[in-house]
């Protein structure tokens, strides 16, 4: 479903160039739930980045569905990754001054669904996140969890098959972080795709496959514990 | 939600960071559109002032300190009769009528009134001297108005001398009162009174024209110098000029053609009101380069400034979906709809003081002109546009990636 054919994505800082990311060949398979540990400045935002249509590599392709990501216009690429790709933050990037169910409508709206459609089915989704008596709350009303539940819900807006997260449980308690990944296995067993950066072992350790990432290169690993050991 | 709902909501968040922007524009507006209003309302004044005193050019004795337009002929000096003779000969372009006046101060009904003499329209065609020469010059030099032949036809009722300045037809033994005078010497049109000794006819009485001509009687010239023994000699002519002539050459050529008299238009006369005016509208374009800059410079700031505030909301937005294209329009509403408050409230606001200042300061009645609020309100939005273009454009070149960013 996704593959990444001879990608290199690098900087130049001050004369010196620094290889931000690179990787000959790596193929995520429909369904796959994959989390990315390694490092600080390993290269792990670049990677989302690349997959999320949001930063051209330098040399390679990406490859969604057959469809090289970067050989399209802008407009064609922002309406893919609408359409297909979701995010979840560390730090929620909910719009401040929005209430909870404004937040889940913006997707759909940029998606161009009718105002009383993206109502219902923002009203929905919240419900589905445990959120429905916090509609009209703002993100400032709202507890961290909470924040994270409204932003899962603003990702799930549009139904997308591929959810690249950014340390998910970084900002959260034991009880909302595990909340969250309850709601990542739920998507999982509903058929979607999950890529996601974190430096919690305990959240590597639910998914199916671990990446690590040192100096911008993947180091494919099968083994949580391995992954678990490095992030830590 | 859509992008009016987006724009509003942080709007309404944040209003305090816009106040500055829009009260930059308000002021600017309210500026321009008070001071354009009394400009143009007060020009109209003074239009209509020089239209009802009809004459444009006087020709007065050198030494003649003018203060007012109506008393100008009230000075003791005087000016040969026959300077009328030579402007006529000069068949200078502009010249439509000419009025000469002689005034001395005699009592009717024990009250001083002043006694004018004035030569009747009817006299330049019966002088020998004038019939062999064009009378008065086609020569209209910038004018849309037909050219016609000789003196043109005005209201030749003798009431039409109030506004027209000049009168048809007057016999020696007639005469015209002002207002004031009819009302204290009970005079009507029709009866007689004697003036040095002499019975004299009143051919009409004018309306109130609220100037000293209310206190007025005008008698004929040549009746007038020979009461009073004062020769052929007159205290002012007045010259009718026609179109732009009269503000053009017409002035320099009179000066040089009469180097012993004094020419001063009406604009001189009223000089202070048109001078006001004149500093009004540099006014209004100095208020409007005002508009164009602290307007400006204002909502370019609050707009760069947002952008910055907002760059991982912008970040974020375009993670979801959202074009480069919706993320400038959504900068550049949020600056029309600055610049659309302020200039609305703005207008308002130089409405009301055009309306409460324009009566007290210039005398002139105010109303709302459409294309000067419509001009106001068109520019303030243009300048908000061009203000925040480069801001919405930054905001559009935002990386996307940023919405991974702490900032």
């Amino acid at each position: 479903m996704i593959h990444l054919d001879h990608i290199r994505k690098s900087y130049r800082k001050r004369d010196h160039e620094v290889v931000a990311f690179q990787t000959q060949a790596l193929t995520i398979s429909k369904g796959e739930y994959v989390a990315i540990v390694g490092p600080s400045g390993s290269g792990k935002t670049t990677f989302l980045s690349l997959l999320g249509g949001m930063l051209s590599p330098d040399t390679g392709r990406v490859w969604i569905d057959g469809k090289s990501l970067y050989d399209v216009s802008i407009s064609e690429r922002t309406q893919r990754r609408r359409e297909m790709i979701g995010f979840v933050f560390q730090t929620f990037n909910l719009v401040p001054y929005l209430t909870a169910l404004e937040n889940v409508q913006v997707p759909l709206y940029l998606a161009g669904v009718p105002r009383e459609e993206q109502r219902e089915r923002a009203t929905e989704l919240l419900r589905q996140v445990g959120l429905a008596d916090r509609l009209d709350h703002k993100p400032c009303e709202l507890s961290t969890g909470q924040q994270q539940r409204v932003a899962l819900a603003r990702t799930l807006a549009n139904n997308p098959r591929i959810i690249l997260a950014d340390e998910p449980t970084g900002n959260l308690d034991p009880t909302s972080r595990e909340m969250v990944l309850t709601l990542f296995d739920q998507f999982i067993q509903e058929g979607r795709t999950i890529v996601m950066v974190t430096h919690d072992p305990g959240a590597a350790a639910r998914s199916r496959r671990q990446l690590r990432l040192v100096n911008g290169e993947i180091q494919d690993s099968s083994s949580p514990s391995l992954a678990a050991s490095e992030a830590a | 939600m859509n992008l009016r709902n987006l724009i509003w909501r942080e709007l309404r968040e944040r209003p305090s960071a816009m106040f500055t922007s829009t009260l930059a524009i308000l002021l600017g507006v309210a500026a321009l559109v008070a001071i354009r209003h009394i400009t143009v309302f007060s020009e109209r004044e003074v239009g209509g002032q020089l239209e009802s005193l009809g004459a444009n050019i006087l020709v007065l004795p050198l030494e003649t300190t003018l203060q007012d337009y109506y008393s100008a002929d009230l000075s003791s000096r005087t000016l040969p009769e026959s300077h009328v003779a030579t402007i006529l000969m000069e068949n200078l372009p502009g010249v439509e009528r000419l009025s000469p006046r002689l005034c001395v101060v005699t009592q009717v009904a024990n009250r001083d009134v002043t006694l004018t003499g004035i030569l009747p329209q009817s006299e330049f065609q019966t002088k020998a001297i004038w019939q062999s020469v064009s009378l008065f010059s086609n020569k209209h030099e910038g004018c849309t108005k037909p050219a016609a032949t000789g003196p043109k036809s005005y209201d030749g009722s003798p009431e039409a001398l109030a506004s027209a300045r000049t009168i048809d037809q007057l016999e020696g033994n007639q005469i015209v009162i002002g207002a004031d005078v009819a009302e204290f010497s009970n005079l009507k049109s029709g009866q007689s009174t004697t003036l040095y000794g002499e019975m004299f006819q009143v051919l009409a009485v004018l309306p109130r024209t609220g100037t000293i001509d209310d206190t007025r009687v005008f008698a004929h010239l040549h009746t007038v110098q020979r009461l009073t023994n004062a020769g052929e000699v007159v205290n002012a002519i007045e010259v009718m000029g026609c179109c732009k002539d009269a503000a053009g050459d017409l002035v320099p050529n009179l000066a040089k053609l009469l180097p012993d008299a004094k020419v001063v238009t009406i604009s001189q006369v009223v000089s202070t009101q048109v001078g006001v005016n004149r500093l009004m509208g540099q006014m209004s374009v100095f208020v409007f380069a005002i508009l164009v800059v602290v307007g400006g410079a204002s909502v370019a700031s609050t707009i760069s400034a947002n952008v910055r505030e907002r760059r991982r909301e912008v970040g974020t937005l375009m993670a979801l979906g959202a074009t480069p294209g919706l993320i400038m329009r959504m900068f550049l509403l949020k600056a029309w709809a600055l610049g659309t408050v302020g200039a609305i409230l703005g207008s308002l606001l130089g409405l009301i003081v055009a309306v409460v200042l324009g009566s007290q300061w210039a005398g002139v009645t105010v109303t709302p002109l459409p294309s000067l609020i419509a001009i106001a309100v068109g520019s303030a939005l243009l300048v908000t546009t061009v203000a925040a273009f480069w801001p919405a454009r930054t905001a559009a070149q935002l990386d996307p990636c940023l919405c991974f960013q702490d900032i």
